[in-house]
């Protein structure tokens, strides 16, 4: 594990890097969105739950936590004295990676918040 | 050029004398309006939207007099829908959205210390098209034809052209040519912040407003082109009776709320988010220290800009969907509350940490955020299901949303008009007038709206143009009224502080003592932006940087110069802005003007049906683009061009580092939200009817995919062209091009044939695959345009190998367009099976 933490340091950052987590909700929220409304206008009921949409969640919680742990791997790159605010590599760096981190624990609770209610209503009414 | 040489104050004044003329603004009476420098452009765009605002502040006057008393008859039922209708749609078209376009592209360009954004014709054309559309829409009431049914204009009220009558029309047409110019705003606003930034301004080190400006034109580019798609349809029905909305001939009415609130929701943070902006400038300058937790403010407008989307059926709980799907879109409503309290929480710890400077904007600053607070919290109310079933359609939503739109948008504005004034008059507003304005508005807002929660708990519902006295809620009423006014002398306040700037004495430079760039400005300001386009170290340079004003002054930095007489700016890397080259930006043109007019002649003239001149002017607008076009992308006279401290830029680029391409980049995936709006919509009806399809006959199987054979045999010619001009063969890659045309053009042909027997008025199904098709074989002829295009421009010896920009541009034109083929002719073609 500690190993593959390290590895992380080498990974690419972008702009791109920076919503993953985000876009991740997203793609998790149309989902459970499309999932329902084909499922409650073609089946009649929420049909496929509880496997697949579970492990749909399952996936997307996991995608989240990784990007989230690569993130704080690479938002304590050391190198260049705090407050981490320079215009240098390793502050651009780190402030990519914080925020990041940030918006991945955001999107974590926004696919919680998303699959709680199927925990609650089971059906199409 | 050495740092040396700009000791001499000879040549510092030869090089201002060489700037001051290339950035010399056109005069006379009529050419003074094709400037297109960014600091006129953006103070016509805001005093124009400025003045769409009060307009619909007198319609609101209007509103609340007629309801100041039960049973009242001031204005006619009719002329209320009218009233209510024209107020919400003014107000969020052409004063919010356009406010934060305006204000952006005044202080974007200072922000980032460059001379003006990539492309200034852009935002003259933005501008342009929209005083045209708003003068247009707004006008409309003076001839007792403004629309009447909501500005969020639900069918079948508004396609049904029995029940209402131009003003439909007027409403789609009118403001989807306004969208055209928010969408243009978006790309210039983009470009601007991703590729040219000053040198060393790396993404951490960004102004926040910078951050907040890019997440929400990136949003103006996922919400806008759904609506532009709902447009779309629903002027099909409209105007052609394609029954999209009609539900007796399978369409469904949903749908338009469906594309309307994809637009609508993440809209209130479009124009939410940029006022928050300004608070992100003015408090580290109030709090004379650096903002604290700047990551924390990125997650919350990233975050805010993601979760936007997810919340737009909160606006459709009474529609009667299923409760898992209400239950999805009240999660997330409730989860982006958390960002919005980030931000927010960031400013009150800044200025907790900070060493206060009481000012009139931070006044403005902290009221408006006490009411936004107010209207947060009602939306988290509302955004509870059972609750919003108790409150929709009454006085408690019209109460929060004004709370949040008035605290969120319109106060924050105002204190950045307190803030901002100077940079951009060289002149301090009143400090008492903005006070005695700000202290009487603030009671104003809560007079007009708190009682509105308690009228709407009553049972008042919206848009009623009278209300029973039976009903006791003529005091509510009263007092909501007398609010009104209230705020109005306000705003007159603040008009007349306005009003009186011209009689006062100019301030000092920066007269906040503030530390982002754009306080460079001067009072007695030059045309050309920044003096020598600086190399930043620091969030806030002015306060950490050594010399740096007097540096930037004397043009020790790059760019100090206008040597070739030709109006320059650096373009810089996206992640580290580390300087790629420099470009030559538009001049002032009457092009982006005649552009703007030819295209609003084809929306006015389709609003009275006059299809055959619109038509007309379509192919004027065509012509006017080509026209305009044709100057870009020039080759340089010579291949770089030293900006200082021994470095030397090239003068051309092409590909992802060039402005035009990312220009090209945006701009369609705009147009692909829009299709993918389009799309949405027919499995929206696939998912409604059992049998959707069945009884009418489709385009077949074989049509389609010869159509899509073609189409991406157009991709591939355009492809190849590129690939084999790169490696200097460009005899191929013309006939490539020209094989790529005929494809192309072809595959329009094939498309079409494959829509004979299909009737679009019978039914939903041949509607929505005439409107797919007809979207596609568009695109077609637009491909089919640019292969001509930049065929014309080899010719012509304006692209070569080494100056691509124009084929790698319409390279990014063609994926999209074989993305558009590939999912159109495979959705019609193959989808669905009957039986399914």
């Amino acid at each position: 594990m500690r190993r593959w933490l390290k590895r992380a340091h080498r990974l690419r950052v972008t702009l791109w890097t920076l919503i993953v987590p985000p876009t991740v909700w997203a793609v998790h929220f149309l989902l459970s969105y499309l999932w329902a409304a084909v499922s409650c206008a073609k089946i009649g009921e929420w049909a496929l739950f509880p496997t697949v949409f579970a492990i749909a969640t399952a996936v997307a919680l996991v995608i989240i936590v990784a990007s989230g742990l690569i993130a704080w791997q690479q938002s304590r790159t050391p190198g260049d004295p705090p407050p981490h605010n320079e215009g240098t590599d390793i502050d651009r760096l780190r402030f990519l990676a914080y925020s990041t981190l940030l918006l991945a624990g955001l999107s974590f609770i926004a696919v919680v918040f998303t699959a709680l209610p199927v925990l609650m209503l089971g059906d199409c009414r | 050029m050495s740092l040396h040489a700009q000791d001499d104050p000879a040549l510092r004044a030869a090089q201002e004398e060489r700037l001051r003329a290339v950035w010399k603004p056109p005069s006379g009476l009529f050419l003074r309006w094709t400037d297109t420098n960014n600091n006129r452009v953006g103070v016509w765009y805001t005093l124009t939207a400025f003045g769409f605002m009060l307009f619909a502040g007198v319609l609101a006057l209007i509103m609340r007099t007629q309801l100041a008393v039960p049973d009242n008859d001031l204005v006619s039922a009719n002329t209320f829908n009218q009233l209510f209708t024209l107020h919400g749609s003014v107000m969020m078209f052409l004063f919010a959205v356009p406010m934060f376009e305006a204000v952006s592209i005044i202080l974007l360009p200072q922000l980032l210390g460059a001379r003006d954004l990539p492309f200034p014709r852009l935002s003259a054309f933005g501008y342009w098209s929209f005083l045209i559309g708003g003068v247009f829409v707004s006008g409309s009431i003076f001839f007792n034809a403004a629309p009447d049914g909501g500005w969020f204009m639900y069918p079948p009220l508004t396609t049904r052209t029995d029940l209402s009558g131009l003003g439909a029309d007027i409403w789609m047409l009118g403001l989807s040519f306004i969208e055209v110019s928010s969408v243009a705003a978006a790309v210039e606003l983009i470009v601007g912040v991703l590729k040219c930034r000053p040198p060393g301004m790396r993404l951490n080190l960004m102004p926040l407003y910078a951050w907040y400006i890019l997440v929400v034109a990136v949003m103006i580019l996922f919400a806008f082109p759904p609506l532009i798609a709902g447009d779309l349809l629903f002027e099909m029905e409209r105007l052609l009776d394609w029954p999209f909305f009609d539900a007796a001939r399978g369409g469904d009415p949903l749908l338009w709320q469906h594309l309307f609130w994809i637009f609508g929701h993440p809209e209130v943070y479009i124009v939410f988010l940029p006022s928050i902006a300004l608070f992100a400038m003015m408090i580290p300058t109030f709090a004379q220290r650096h903002l604290l937790g700047y990551p924390w403010i990125v997650l919350a407008a990233v975050g805010t800009a993601f979760l936007s989307f997810g919340l737009w059926v909160h606006h459709m709980f009474a529609t009667g969907l299923p409760k898992i799907s209400l239950a999805f879109f009240s999660a997330a409503s409730e989860a982006v509350a958390i960002p919005t309290g980030v931000q927010i929480f960031a400013f009150i710890a800044t200025l907790w940490a900070g060493k206060v400077k009481w000012s009139t904007p931070l006044l403005y600053a902290s009221g408006s955020l006490a009411i936004f607070v107010i209207g947060g919290l009602t939306g988290v109310m509302v955004a509870v299901a059972p609750f919003d079933w108790q409150a929709h359609d009454t006085y408690f939503v019209v109460a929060h949303l004004h709370y949040v739109l008035i605290g969120g948008t319109l106060l924050p504005l105002f204190g950045g008009l307190y803030y901002y004034w100077p940079l951009i008059t060289g002149k301090k507003l009143s400090d008492r007038l903005g006070r005695t304005a700000f202290w009487i508005m603030f009671v104003g807002v809560n007079l007009t709206f708190f009682p509105m929660h308690l009228s709407g708990l009553e049972g008042m519902p919206r848009r009623v143009f009278t209300y029973p006295a039976e009903l006791n809620i003529g005091w509510l009423n009263l007092a909501s009224t007398a609010g009104s006014y209230l705020f109005a002398t306000g705003v007159l306040v603040l008009v007349i502080d306005l009003a009186l700037s011209p009689t006062r004495p100019k301030a000092p430079r920066n007269p906040w003592n503030a530390g982002t760039l754009e306080w460079l400005a001067h009072p007695d300001d030059e045309d050309w932006g920044i003096r020598s386009v600086p190399l930043i170290e620091s969030r806030y340079p002015i306060w950490d940087q050594k010399d740096f004003v007097a540096k930037v002054d004397e043009g020790r930095f790059f760019l100090p110069d206008a040597e070739e007489g030709r109006r320059e700016t650096i373009i810089t890397s996206v992640l580290d802005a580390k300087p790629v080259s420099v470009i030559r930006l538009g001049t002032p043109s009457v092009k982006p003007m005649a552009t703007a007019v030819a295209l609003g002649a084809v929306f006015i003239l389709t609003t009275y049906h006059l299809y055959v001149l619109a038509a007309l002017f379509g192919v004027v607008t065509l012509a006017a683009i080509v026209w305009w076009l044709w100057d870009t992308a020039e080759v340089p006279e010579k291949p770089e061009k030293p900006i200082g401290h021994g470095m030397h830029m090239p003068l051309y680029i092409s590909g992802p580092a060039a402005p035009g391409w990312w220009a090209m980049f945006i701009t369609m995936m705009a147009d692909a939200t829009a299709f993918s709006g389009l799309v949405f919509g027919y499995y929206f009806y696939w998912t409604i009817h059992p049998d959707f399809g069945a009884g009418f006959d489709g385009p077949g199987v074989g049509g389609p995919m010869l159509a899509l054979g073609l189409s991406l045999g157009g991709w591939a010619a355009t492809l190849a062209a590129r690939e084999v001009h790169a490696r200097g063969g460009v005899a191929a890659a013309r006939l490539m091009l020209l094989v790529g045309g005929g494809a192309a053009g072809a595959s329009l042909f094939a498309g079409l044939a494959s829509l004979s027997g299909l009737d679009p008025e019978a039914n939903v199904y041949p509607a929505i695959v005439w409107v797919l098709v007809v979207w596609t074989v568009v695109h077609a002829a637009v491909m089919v345009v640019m292969q001509l295009y930049t065929l014309a421009r080899s010719l012509a010896g304006r692209m070569t190998p080494a100056h691509d920009a124009d084929i790698r541009n319409i390279t990014v034109y063609a994926h999209f367009f074989a993305l558009t083929a590939i999912v159109t002719y495979l959705t019609v073609g193959l989808f669905p099976e009957t039986g399914l």
